[in-house]
C-alpha cells in the first residue's frame, strides 16, 4: 500500500527524518511507534502531503504519491478540532466535500455513520455544545467518511472513555476487515499488541525497528521461562547449575517458582534434564517480552 | 480549483449569514440617513426657533424706524413705556423680545435686549448687526462721507478656478468638493482594509487555535485554504459595499420623496444664511443663490463612474495585498494579542498614507510625494484614491493599479510561504527572524 523510501526532512538545525524507509503492507494495521519528537508527526504530515520531504519518495499503491491520492487517505491528527460555530452536519458535509465527495453522497454517508454511532441528534448542534469525547467521535466520522483506502490515526483513543474507546476500536477493526489499511500512531503499547499486525519504531529521526509484531516478539525471545515446581521429598535441596541458567526471580511460599534465563548455547531441554531428577515440574511458561518492554529497551539503548 | 470554490463558499456564507453582518449592512446606511434627516430637521427647527418678534422701545425716536423686518426678525414699534412692555410679554412663549434703545444710543452704543426666555444668540447678533449698520451710516454722515460711495468700493476677489484638461479646454473645478470626496474615500479605504484584513487574520487564528487546520490541509493545499479565505472575505466586503451603496441610494430616494421636499430644503438652507450680508452689497445675494448650482457643477466635474470603478479596483487590490500580510501574521501567532507586534509594522504604510492624505496629498495632489505614494503598492490604494477626485491621467491610474497587482502577487507569494509553515507551529513565539527562516524552508 505504502512504500516509504529514504525520506529526509530537515528543519533549520534539526533533522526530523533521517533516511526513513518503511513498508506498510496492504490491508494491515500498521503501528507507527516512537517517543515524543521521534519524527512520527513529520512523517505522517509528509504522507498526507501537508509538507514535502527534502529527499526520498513515497509510493502509494504503486504510484508516486500525488494530489490525486488525497481523497484516498483519511487522517485523524493528534491535535484535533472543528469549527466551533458551525453546525455539525454542515461541517461534516464541508469536510467530505473537501475530500472530493459530492454533497448528496456526503449526506448519505454522514447519515449512515451517525446512525451507526447513534449520534443522529447531533446534526444541528454546534461543536461548542458537545463534550470533548463527543467531538472526538464526530471527528472520527469525518476521518473515515469518504471510505479512504489508507486511514492514518494519530492517538485515536486519547480523550475517549473506555466504553467509547471500545466502540471506536471495533469500528477501526471493522474498517480494516473491509480492506482499509490503517496506520496507527501511538504511545499506548498494550493497544499495539491488540491491534497491530506490523510496526515501525522511530527514534531520533530514524527507524530502529520494523517488522510484524509476531516476528519482533520472536526475535526478542531470550529463553526466559517461569517454572513452577514441587521439590521431590527425597531431595534435600534443589541443586542449581548456574552454568545452565541465570535465576532472575524465585518464590518459595507454598508452591515454588522461579524465573530463569537460559544462555544462548543451552536450551530449555538441557535445563529440564538437569531439573527433572530433583523436582516435580508443574508448569512452564515462556516469558515473551511485551511490546512495551521492547519499546523501552530499544529506545533507552539507542544512543 | 473546485476545492478553492468550496472554501470561498464556506468563508463567504458563514460570514454573510451572521447576524452581525446583516446588522452592520442595514444599520450603517440607516445611520447615515438618520444623520441626513437629523441635520435637516435640526436646521429647520433652529430656523423656526430663530424667528423672533421684537418690540422696539425707542427713546431716540429715530433709530427704531431704520430697523428692517427680515425673514427672521419682525420689529414692532412699541407705544408703551419699557416697564409696561415688560409686563406685557413676560408670560409669552416663543422668541419674543424687547429692544430698548436709550436716548444717548449714538454716543454710548448701549442698548438693552430683553427676552421672554433665554435670549437667542442668532437673534441678538442679527439685531446687533442691523444696529451696527445704522451706527455706521450715522457716523459716515457725521464725517460727511456719502455711504453710497463707500458701498460702491468693492474689494472682494472672485476667483474662477479652472482646470486645463488634456484637450486644452478650461474646466470649472472646485477643489473643496474634490477634497471632501478625497477625504471620505481615504477614511473608507483605510477602515475597510483594516476591517477585512483583520477578519482574515482572525479567521486564520481561529482555525489554528481550533486545531482544525491540520484536518483541512490534509485535504487541500495551504495556499488554497489561504486564498479561499482571502477571496471569501473579500467578497463579503464587496457585498457589503454594494449593499451599502444600493441601500443608501434607495433610502435617500425614499427619504427625499416622502420626508423632505427638496426645493423647500434648499430654500430654507439659503434663508438661514446671515441676513446682514445684504447690507454689504448686492453681490452676496447672487452668490447665495448660485451655491447649490455651484456644488452641482463641481460634482459634475468629478467623474463619478471613474471614481466608483477605481474605488472597487483599488479596494480589491489593496485588500488582497494587505490581507495576504494579515494572513501571514495570523498563521505565525497563536492568539490575537500576540498578533499585535506584527500588525503594527505591516499596517504602518497604510497609516502613513492615511495621515498624509489629510495634509500633503489633499493640498498638493499632483506633487512629487503624492505621485510617488500613489505608485507604491503599499500606499497606493489610499493615495491614488485621494488623488483621483482632483483628476489623474488614466495612464497613471492604470500604472498604479498594475503595480498594485504586482504588489499583491508578491505579498501573497511571501505570505503563502510563511503561512504553510506557520499554521503548523504551536507554542513557538514567532519573531521576524523566525518568519524569515520559515520563508526559506522548502516544501
Amino acid at each position: 500500500m505504502l512504500e516509504i523510501r529514504n525520506i529526509v526532512k530537515q528543519y533549520a538545525h534539526h533533522k526530523a527524518l533521517d533516511d526513513v524507509s518503511i513498508h506498510v503492507p496492504t490491508g494491515k494495521i500498521f503501528g507507527l511507534l516512537g517517543p515524543n519528537g521521534a519524527g512520527k508527526t513529520s512523517l505522517i504530515r509528509i504522507i498526507n502531503q501537508i509538507t514535502a520531504p527534502d529527499s526520498g519518495e513515497i509510493i502509494f499503491d504503486g504510484q508516486r504519491l500525488n494530489s490525486s491520492h488525497i481523497g484516498k487517505i483519511g487522517y485523524l491528527p493528534e491535535e484535533r478540532g472543528l469549527y466551533k460555530k458551525m453546525l455539525i452536519g454542515d461541517q461534516m458535509i464541508y469536510l467530505a466535500q473537501l475530500k472530493g465527495l459530492s454533497k448528496q453522497l456526503a449526506k448519505e454517508k454522514i447519515k449512515f455513520w451517525f446512525e451507526k454511532l447513534k449520534i443522529e441528534s447531533w446534526w444541528d448542534k454546534k461543536v461548542e455544545d458537545l463534550s470533548k469525547g463527543m467531538q472526538q467521535k464526530v471527528q472520527f466520522v469525518a476521518t473515515v467518511l469518504h471510505e479512504p483506502q489508507l486511514i492514518i490515526l494519530d492517538e485515536p483513543f486519547s480523550g475517549f472513555d473506555p466504553v467509547n474507546a471500545q466502540v471506536i476500536q471495533d469500528e477501526i477493526l471493522e474498517l480494516n476487515k473491509k480492506g482499509a489499511t490503517i496506520i496507527y500512531s501511538t504511545h499506548r503499547m498494550e493497544s499495539v499488541e491488540a491491534l497491530c499486525d506490523n510496526i515501525a519504531l522511530l527514534n531520533k529521526s530514524k527507524v530502529i525497528l520494523e517488522g510484524s509484531v509476531k516476528e519482533i516478539k520472536n526475535n526478542y525471545r531470550n529463553q526466559t521461562y517461569k517454572i513452577e515446581y514441587h521439590k521431590k521429598p527425597e531431595v534435600d535441596a534443589v541443586f542449581l547449575d548456574s552454568s545452565l541458567y541465570q535465576k532472575l526471580e524465585e518464590h518459595k511460599n507454598g508452591s515454588n517458582s522461579m524465573t530463569i534465563q537460559i544462555p544462548e548455547d543451552k536450551s530449555l531441554n538441557d535445563v529440564l534434564f538437569h531439573l527433572i531428577p530433583q523436582v516435580e515440574i508443574q508448569q512452564i511458561f515462556e516469558i515473551i517480552p511485551s511490546m512495551h518492554d521492547i519499546f523501552i529497551d530499544k529506545v533507552t539503548n539507542n544512543i | 480549483m473546485n476545492k478553492i470554490l468550496l472554501i470561498i463558499q464556506r468563508e463567504y456564507l458563514s460570514r454573510v449569514k451572521k447576524k452581525s453582518f446583516l446588522l452592520t449592512t442595514f444599520l450603517v446606511p440607516l445611520f447615515f440617513i438618520g444623520m441626513y434627516v437629523g441635520v435637516f430637521f435640526l436646521t429647520k427647527k433652529s430656523f423656526e426657533d430663530s424667528k423672533a418678534l421684537i418690540y422696539v422701545v425707542d427713546n431716540t425716536k429715530e433709530v427704531g424706524s431704520q430697523l428692517k423686518n427680515t425673514e427672521k426678525l419682525t420689529f414692532t414699534e412699541s407705544t408703551n413705556e419699557l416697564n409696561t412692555q415688560i409686563q406685557e410679554i413676560k408670560d409669552l412663549d416663543g422668541n419674543t423680545n424687547i429692544l430698548f434703545i436709550p436716548e444717548d444710543f449714538y454716543k454710548t452704543h448701549q442698548i438693552e435686549f430683553l427676552s421672554s426666555g433665554k435670549p437667542n444668540i442668532s437673534t441678538k447678533s442679527d439685531v446687533e448687526s442691523q444696529l451696527g449698520d445704522i451706527l455706521l451710516n450715522y457716523q459716515y454722515k457725521e464725517l460727511n462721507i456719502d455711504p453710497s460711495k463707500i458701498k460702491s468700493i468693492d474689494t472682494k476677489v472672485h476667483t474662477a478656478a479652472k482646470e486645463i484638461t488634456s484637450t486644452g479646454e478650461a474646466k470649472d473645478s472646485d477643489t473643496r468638493i474634490a477634497m471632501g470626496i478625497a477625504m471620505a474615500l481615504s477614511v473608507l479605504i483605510y477602515l475597510s482594509l483594516f476591517l477585512y484584513g483583520a477578519q482574515v487574520m482572525r479567521g486564520i487564528i481561529e482555525e489554528k487555535s481550533n486545531r482544525i487546520i491540520e484536518v483541512i490541509i490534509s485535504s487541500v493545499k495551504p495556499f488554497q485554504l489561504m486564498m479561499g479565505k482571502i477571496i471569501g472575505i473579500g467578497l463579503v466586503g464587496i457585498t457589503q459595499f454594494l449593499l451599502w451603496i444600493i441601500l443608501s441610494f434607495g433610502l435617500i430616494a425614499i427619504a427625499s420623496n416622502t420626508l423632505i421636499d427638496k426645493s423647500e430644503f434648499q430654500q430654507e438652507m439659503m434663508k438661514t444664511r446671515p441676513q446682514g450680508m445684504e447690507l454689504e452689497g448686492g453681490q452676496s445675494e447672487i452668490q447665495n443663490g448660485s451655491i447649490i448650482s455651484e456644488i452641482n457643477t463641481a460634482m459634475d466635474a468629478v467623474n463619478i463612474p471613474e471614481l466608483l470603478i477605481s474605488f472597487f479596483l483599488f479596494f480589491i487590490g489593496g485588500y488582497m495585498l494587505y490581507s495576504a500580510l494579515f494572513a501571514a501574521v495570523g498563521s505565525a501567532v497563536d492568539n490575537e494579542t500576540e498578533a499585535n507586534q506584527f500588525t503594527m509594522p505591516i499596517t504602518t504604510p497604510l497609516l502613513l498614507a492615511y495621515i498624509l492624505s489629510f495634509g500633503v496629498l489633499i493640498n498638493n495632489p499632483h506633487g512629487p510625494i503624492a505621485v510617488w505614494l500613489s505608485f507604491i503598492p503599499l500606499t497606493s490604494p489610499i493615495a491614488m484614491l485621494v488623488r483621483i477626485p482632483f483628476g489623474v491621467p488614466t495612464w497613471q491610474i492604470a500604472l498604479s493599479f498594475i503595480l498594485l497587482v504586482g504588489g499583491f502577487i508578491f505579498t501573497t507569494w511571501v505570505a503563502a510561504r510563511i503561512y504553510r509553515i506557520g499554521i503548523l507551529m504551536y507554542g513557538k513565539k514567532a519573531s521576524f527572524k523566525e518568519l524569515i527562516k520559515w520563508f526559506r524552508y522548502n516544501g
